[in-house]
């Protein structure tokens, strides 16, 4: 069991210190901030855009939404119109709910089964996959945002704004983002769960441990660098705009750890379209919830509909005619008087 | 049943934290490394030649899945690479949920057949990774990238198609009863339910099929049902149900055959015909018919040749399903009805809520069902024109259509099985709920998180009901019965309703295994024992011939 989570995580170091060294050894700076972050951005693109155009591209035969409440009903009946919809706005809400608030997962529950005192199953909510999830995916999209700074000038208000809403709490010098040490938090709660939690270690692959590891070392190399160690912050402005105008430069001063910390990130680039982290466009195209459950009321075309073999009437008449007559079932062909 | 496995023995061995196959906890082998056992009481008979012959598909022959060789054609990994191949072309579900399953966990324990038997293979999760494993092999490019380094495989949580996963494979895709549980509580929405049936299919087309679904299914194609009940012998039966009718209520409520012409076709499982307790649901349909036609004479005819609401072709195949449902339709042109009425039975409703118009529509010869008691539109099955019986019946208590005696159904304190398909595949839940508060007096809720779209499996559906893996049944269905046993105890419920045939063919099994005290009730036999019949006699038994609350003490006096 060990090796699916040691290897990924020397996997981690490895390739931190690849690009650390390479930077501060072999002077690859070229190679680590400006080819590989280009390999890897190509890559993320293409690769998302095959895979979903490979999801696309495979057809929806039946209209099979997973129903999570009362379907439309009789007039008196009352709907529920999200986990239930028959209309493309219903879908819309749930989807919308299920994309930004996770509510699926929000439903979780714990089982436990108390043997010897009342042998009673009982489910308690369990709240805390979900929150670590929604803490964790907010997190990393706003650090994400966050770092739209280092790729515009002047830096757009929204972002800004973003980094006032994330810095609020304010505690020393240099001011915290909250997002950051969510992030760093979250991370490592997903991954204490996937170590700790006997059924979820069970059910994990190296797959699921490398992207965590991966996802702590950004946040951890992120946040050595906002407050504990100094980097030369123009320096990377200057590499980062180089990039986003496709006149990329290699700026003095710039240390390994930043380098480090740049190629995580284009791992994590280059990997997400191979990897299950593609639920991210997955989850628009599950098949289950993105359609309305109104298959009864209006028809559903499938595409590769095909005609199939049946045994028809007339074969049944013909096989039981004597028996049916006898019993005075009606007949569409009388019974031969011969017989 | 000797030497069945006791409630205590089987409860004693339930545990949820992994292990290994030894038993022992420590440090338990990874899950790929477990080869399956396939062992006694947990799997059902493999299908038998002729039934497989019945319907021209594949690899038809005896075999016998405790034997090392299960009679397998030469190519058998060439026939499912293919067949997965083609599969995730033509479905974006499958496809979907073999790339982006995240392995979070949250289906784990919501699964009752992990609940019941605490076999991990038994969580959703490594349900759908017996089969994903092979899908990143096989069909992903780093699969095939890394199985070409040593450890790579492993490292990718990958494995190759062999004899052994295939066992595995077939063991573990007849230990789920596709009741999609799981997939409400998964985040993406990925749906076991969907991965067995794909995993089925693929099955199916090396010939490993199970008996319990591969007979009726025959049965269905070539006799018009699953037990394969002939057109005279069905006749039979229901005059049979005529008779015991005639003898509690003094009508003969005989009902309308394979006529042409009548104004709804009425379809409901085989199941209701042959074996009790459904029976008794059987005779309230036919009491609700002799009513609606003595009152406001709406003529609703049964069919032989479409005897069969229920659809095992739906555990089998795709095409199988369809080459079942089209009788449907069939029939209800040939006769000439305006649309088609359905009984209470689970998964009929998947396949005709979901599927049916998609696979055998349009039904542009029927008109858009219009109750003519009522003039209520259903508006929801417009284009498929068939109406769940709850749905109807539902629209004629609160049209006050009905002349209902509840004080007939006064001894029976219910609670509701929400059978799977019909919540999680329908959202049928409030219709039945209302005929049920209408026919009776007392009515309690099982606990939240096991009723409504979180209801638990009956454990012997999608084809699971048979007697050899009688085990498996009663772990799978612990769920349910112990919330049943829940309501038994705190409230005295004695009566389980349900709308499944399969539940009224498991639940009593179930029940007497686990809560020997409750009775299980098909919707309708409630409204059979309540509505009052024009000219009936004074009753003084249910359809089950019991006494009626208050009789006994009447005659006492």
């Amino acid at each position: 069991m060990n090796q699916k989570y040691l290897i990924p995580l020397t996997a981690v170091f490895l390739l931190f210190l690849i690009a650390y060294t390479g930077v501060e050894g072999a002077g690859l700076q070229w190679f680590f901030g400006i080819v590989f972050p280009y390999v890897a951005i190509i890559a993320f693109l293409a690769g998302f855009v095959y895979k979903v155009l490979g999801w696309a591209s495979s057809a929806v035969p039946f209209r099979i939404p997973t129903t999570c409440g009362q379907q439309k009903s009789l007039p008196w009946i009352k709907q529920n119109t999200i986990d239930n919809p028959n209309t493309s706005t219903g879908v819309f809400v749930r989807m919308i709910l299920e994309i930004f608030l996770f509510r699926s997962l929000f439903r979780n529950t714990k089982a436990a089964f108390n043997r010897n005192v009342s042998n009673r199953l009982s489910y308690s909510w369990e709240i805390f996959l979900w929150l670590g999830a929604l803490a964790f995916h907010y997190a990393f999209l706003v650090t994400l945002l966050r770092h739209f700074r280092f790729f515009t000038s002047p830096v757009p208000s929204c972002i800004k704004f973003l980094e006032y809403i994330d810095g609020i709490v304010q505690l020393g010098l240099p001011g915290i983002m909250l997002s950051g040490v969510v992030l760093l938090a979250a991370t490592l709660f997903l991954l204490a769960r996937r170590i700790f939690d006997a059924k979820v270690t069970y059910i994990s692959q190296a797959a699921d441990y490398f992207p965590l590891f991966l996802i702590i070392g950004i946040a951890a190399t992120g946040l050595a660098m906002r407050y504990f160690t100094k980097v030369d912050i123009i320096g990377i402005k200057t590499l980062a705009m180089g990039l986003a105008t496709f006149s990329p430069t290699i700026p003095e001063g710039v240390g390994g750890l930043f380098y480090g910390h740049l190629f995580l990130v284009s791992i994590l680039f280059a990997y997400f379209p191979a990897s299950k982290l593609m639920h991210m466009g997955g989850i628009f195209l599950s098949p289950t919830r993105n359609m309305a459950n109104n298959t009864r009321a209006k028809r559903h075309i499938n595409p590769w509909n095909y005609d199939v073999e049946t045994h028809t009437y007339a074969q049944y008449e013909d096989h039981f005619r004597e028996k049916m007559v006898e019993a005075g079932l009606p007949v569409d062909k009388p019974l031969d008087k011969k017989e | 049943m000797s030497d069945e496995i006791k409630p205590d023995e089987l409860l004693d061995k339930i545990d949820y934290g992994p292990r290994s196959e030894s038993g022992s906890k420590s440090e338990p082998a990874s899950w790929m490394d477990t080869s399956v056992q396939i062992r006694p009481g947990m799997y059902c008979y493999a299908a038998k030649a002729e039934s497989v012959e019945t319907l021209s598909l594949p690899n038809a022959r005896p075999w016998n899945p405790l034997e090392d060789d299960w009679k397998l054609p030469d190519n058998w990994q060439e026939i499912l690479h293919q067949g997965i191949k083609d599969r995730l072309e033509k479905f974006r579900t499958f496809k979907v949920f073999m790339d982006i399953c995240v392995r979070c966990g949250a289906c784990a324990d919501k699964c009752h057949f992990f609940l019941g038997t605490g076999d991990p293979k038994n969580m959703p999760v490594l349900r759908a990774e017996l089969l994903r494993s092979v899908y990143r092999n096989d069909f992903t490019t780093a699969g095939k990238i890394l199985q070409k380094i040593p450890g790579g495989q492993k490292l990718n949580g990958a494995r190759p198609l062999t004899l052994d996963v295939l066992k595995e494979w077939w063991y573990y895709l007849f230990q789920c009863t596709e009741c999609r549980r799981c997939s409400v509580f998964c985040p993406y929405g990925i749906d076991t339910a969907e991965i067995t049936i794909m995993g089925r299919e693929l099955l199916n087309l090396i010939g490993l099929n199970i008996d319990w679904i591969a007979t009726p299914v025959s049965n269905c194609f070539q006799t018009g049902n699953h037990l394969g009940i002939q057109p005279h012998a069905f006749k039979d039966m229901i005059d049979f149900f005529v008779e015991d009718i005639e003898e509690v209520t003094g009508v003969n409520v005989e009902p309308q055959m394979n006529i042409k012409g009548a104004d709804i076709l009425f379809i409901t499982p085989s199941g209701d015909v042959f074996a009790d307790p459904g029976t008794y649901t059987c005779e309230g349909y036919m009491i609700l018919f002799k009513y609606l036609k003595d009152k406001y004479d709406l003529n609703v005819t049964w069919s032989t040749y479409a005897s069969e609401g229920g659809n095992f072709g739906f555990f089998t195949s795709h095409e199988t399903m369809k080459r079942l449902n089209a009788k449907m339709f069939a029939e209800a042109k040939r006769l000439g009805v305006k649309w088609i009425l359905g009984g209470e039975c689970g998964h009929m409703w998947r396949v005709i809520n979901q599927y049916m118009d998609t696979m055998n529509g349009p039904a542009d010869f029927l008109e858009e069902p219009v109750n003519p008691i009522t003039g209520t539109k259903f508006e929801n099955s417009k284009s498929t024109k068939m109406v769940h019986i709850t749905e109807f019946t539902a629209d004629l208590i609160k049209h006050g259509k009905l002349e209902l005696d509840k004080s007939r159904n006064s001894n029976r304190i219910m609670t509701f099985h929400d059978s799977c398909n019909p919540a999680r595949g329908m959202g049928l839940l409030d219709e039945p709920r209302y005929i049920i508060e209408n026919c009776c007096d007392h009515f309690y809720e099982m606990p939240p998180n096991t009723i409504r779209e979180l209801t638990f499996c009956c454990g012997s559906g999608a084809g699971l009901n048979a007697g050899e893996n009688i085990e498996l049944r009663m772990a799978g269905g612990l769920p349910r019965a112990n919330a049943v046993k829940y309501v038994h105890e705190k409230f005295g419920v004695n009566t389980l309703g349900t709308i499944c045939a399969i539940d009224r063919a498991a639940l009593p099994t179930l029940c007497e295994y686990w809560v020997p005290e409750v009775e299980v009730y098909g919707i309708h036999e409630l409204v059979g024992n309540a509505l009052i019949l024009p000219g009936e006699k004074k009753r003084t038994e249910d359809l089950r011939f019991e006494p009626l609350p208050g009789v006994e003490e009447e005659e006492d006096e």
